[in-house]
């Protein structure tokens, strides 16, 4: 399975939700489906996106947080999954896609290649209850659903082809993303109460 | 030597004053009596860290919810988070109100904390990131609100150093 086909079929869950994404092709992809203003590119600081979404839904506890993040990326901050089970924010959908390579870098082998290091089980035994591990677009759908509809941290690691999109640019400058963003929730925490 | 429990408690009285409501921390000694009152505040939500960068996410993401969010570290921590305050908050302008422990200098016994001591200063010059010692417990509440502020107004990252004089008991 493609982590494009992934977030295609997460798209049209996104339109209500504040959605962190890591660099690179993960956070390509989901621009070029149209972007959005609940929707914030961590283009560097790898490792942070699933910290920025912990900050986030423990201060916004009435919206359902989505982290799109990358294998390469989790292994440079494996110490997450044991705050995030310490604080177990129950608003919290953890995506890591699993590539199984540092792509953006030149793709070269990361340390979940071949399944030598298995992330949903690191995820399980820091104390994570809710781990999905899939391998194709079906049970990837099926464990999203879930997710959303439980109220509970999850966490769900699908395993992904090592490919991207072949261009990069977007016309959004990073601190433009970061203003939109806060605003985009101080709408909505004005509107709704938090 | 042991940490000042009436600096502590005027330290946090502090953050108080400055309407902090979240605090991101890595507990180290000089700032544990602190994480102990947080602990017990209902007003305060106290987030501790497996490691200081993690804890620039979380203020980032406090940030943009509209919290008033303060770091707690030692200055090792500091050094630990750079990546993180660097392309995550001056690349986003985030701001950071960080309250650094600042362990390794003027007094210090240990010599394991003494390589992290000397060069905070320095770090922290290279990095433009505005800091000021808090040494007296008389000025300490005001240093915070004012790190808060100019945090807030510049978008970057700010440091307050607790020094020995503060966060121990004299002699």
């Amino acid at each position: 399975m493609k982590r494009a086909e992934c977030i295609a079929m997460l798209y049209p869950e996104l339109g209500d939700k504040p959605v962190v994404t890591i660099m690179g092709a993960c956070a390509q992809e989901l621009y070029d489906l149209g972007h959005q203003e609940n929707f914030f590119y961590l283009q560097h600081a790898m490792g942070l996106a699933s910290s920025i979404g912990l900050g986030l839904a423990l201060a916004l506890p009435h919206h359902k947080i989505v982290v799109l993040d990358g294998d390469g990326s989790v292994l440079m901050n494996l110490g997450t999954f044991a705050t995030l089970a310490r604080y177990r924010p129950s608003n919290l959908v953890h995506v890591i896609f699993d590539n199984g390579s540092l792509l953006s870098t030149g793709g070269f082998d990361s340390h979940t290649t071949s399944g030598i290091t298995d992330l949903a089980g690191i995820a399980r035994a820091a104390g994570i209850e809710h781990v999905s591990a899939c391998d194709s677009v079906m049970t990837f759908g099926e464990a999203m659903v879930e997710a959303f509809a439980r109220n509970a941290l999850s966490v769900i690691v699908a395993k992904v082809a090592a490919v991207g999109p072949n261009h990069y640019g977007m016309d959004l400058h990073l601190p433009e993303n970061a203003f939109r963003f806060k605003r985009w929730i101080a709408g909505r925490t004005a509107s709704a109460g938090r | 030597m042991s940490v000042s429990y009436e600096n502590s408690k005027i330290v946090y009285q502090g953050i108080k004053d400055a309407g902090i409501t979240s605090l991101s921390a890595l507990p180290e000694t000089w700032l544990g009596l602190l994480l102990q009152q947080a602990d017990r505040d209902p007003d305060v939500r106290l987030i501790q860290v497996a490691k200081e960068e993690e804890a620039i996410g979380i203020a980032a993401g406090a940030y943009f919810a509209g919290e008033r969010h303060i770091l707690l570290m030692q200055n090792h921590g500091f050094l630990a988070a750079i990546n993180g305050i660097v392309s995550l908050a001056q690349l986003y302008s985030v701001p950071l109100c960080m309250l650094v422990a600042l362990r390794g200098h003027w007094g210090e016994p240990y010599p394991w904390h003494t390589r992290g001591g000397i060069v905070t200063e320095g770090v922290l010059r290279a990095l433009n990131i505005p800091f000021e010692y808090a040494r007296d417990p008389k000025d300490v509440g005001r240093q915070i609100r004012e790190a808060y502020a100019l945090s807030q107004s510049s978008l970057s990252p700010v440091a307050l150093l607790l020094t020995r004089d503060l966060m121990e008991e004299a002699l």
